[in-house]
């Protein structure tokens, strides 16, 4: 009879529709990324990341206005596999990491667009700049995991000019655009 | 010829000594010229795999250099040098040599520091022990400056005061180094 209640009150906390809920970001797991990309001369892509940080957000289905995200990334964890180039990227050059260890991104507003998709407005704040950027986002998927916990995913990419952020290395023409391509998984709390 | 004597050195001695004198301050200038490289300079990676290289180089010759000291005598003081400037270029020395010593090995950490080699001269690598502390580029990379300071530094006193003894005291110190007697 207990396992019946139990079971039937599972059954219908899994039936219920999403509710805004708080969700921390899984970096212990590591079901969450912060990647960036960079043309290198004009001819490929360079992919970086940043391996430390951490974050929580507010997700509502129904209600997805009143969603929001706060970000902090650790500048020191950048990796872009080779030690060598991410010692200048920490440099005075690029991150200036030792001023500034910490980078941020706070949302400000969330507009809806079609389906799953919508834009992310938030500050960014790099290299000790803040500057509003917009992150395209869209929902994978949520729901129960294998282990007792409720997930939700979502994927976003932003752009912007490293010189936006006081970062003035000359690395060519085309090279002056940085993309981030963020995946972010949470677990509700 | 080759080997010391107690009142000279020998052709090795004073060859080796000269050679990586013009090494270090070679390697200095090239160190702190490349560093502020722009990227599309033609010498972003030339520099530095000319700089690595060369100091490999410079590892050889130092590790011969000490070797050559147990095979040979090392000469009398000047007797005209007081204690304390005997003591004093004692130190002055074994800090030039252990600077170096650290300064390479420091350089070897920044370059090895994800699991690369050093390439000297695309002649032969230098295989990467791996990562040996966290944030390694960074920590050996401000070593690496500042000890090679510290070098360059007690490099110029060590010069200045064989000058010192060739001018003004009139001494045998400086004609020594050029394999002269005493």
């Amino acid at each position: 009879m207990k396992k019946l209640l139990l079971a039937s009150s599972v059954a219908a906390l899994m039936a219920l529709p999403a509710q805004a809920a708080d969700y921390t970001i899984d970096t212990q797991g590591a079901h969450a990324f912060v990647q960036f990309k960079i043309s290198h001369l004009g001819y490929s892509w360079l992919y970086g990341r940043f391996n430390t940080f951490s974050g929580d957000f507010s997700y509502d289905a129904a209600k997805l206005a009143d969603s929001k995200i706060q970000l902090t990334i650790d500048t020191n964890s950048i990796d872009s596999n080779h030690a060598e180039r991410d010692k200048h990227l920490r440099g005075s050059d690029f991150l200036n990491v030792s001023k500034h260890p910490k980078a941020t991104f706070t949302s400000t507003k969330v507009v809806a667009k079609d389906g799953d998709k919508f834009d992310l407005h938030g500050n960014l704040t790099l290299n000790g700049v803040t500057k509003e950027v917009v992150i395209a986002a869209e929902k994978l998927g949520e729901g129960q995991d294998p282990w007792g916990g409720y997930r939700a995913g979502f994927a976003g990419s932003a752009s912007f000019q490293l010189k936006d952020f006081g970062i003035n290395y000359d690395l060519g023409p085309a090279s002056s655009t940085v993309y981030l391509d963020l995946t972010v998984e949470g677990i509700r709390k | 010829m080759f080997k010391n004597r107690s009142t000279h050195y020998g052709l090795v001695s004073v060859t080796l000594h000269w050679l990586v004198a013009l090494t270090v301050f070679g390697l200095f200038a090239l160190g702190f010229w490349m560093v502020d490289l722009t990227y599309y300079s033609s010498w972003y990676r030339t520099a530095p795999h000319w700089h690595k290289s060369v100091g490999i180089i410079l590892l050889i010759a130092m590790l011969f250099r000490v070797g050559w000291r147990f095979f040979t005598v090392s000469p009398l003081p000047v007797a005209t040098h007081r204690k304390w400037e005997q003591i004093a270029s004692k130190a002055a020395h074994f800090l030039l040599y252990a600077g170096i010593f650290a300064i390479i090995f420091t350089g070897y950490l920044i370059s090895t520091a994800d699991g690369r080699p050093i390439a000297v001269f695309d002649w032969f690598e230098i295989p990467s022990a791996g990562e040996l502390f966290a944030r390694q580029a960074d920590i050996a990379g401000d070593l690496h400056r500042y000890l090679a300071y510290g070098v360059i530094a007690i490099a110029v006193l060590h010069a200045v005061a064989a000058l010192k003894h060739h001018f003004i005291d009139k001494d045998a110190t400086f004609r020594r180094m050029l394999g002269r007697k005493n």
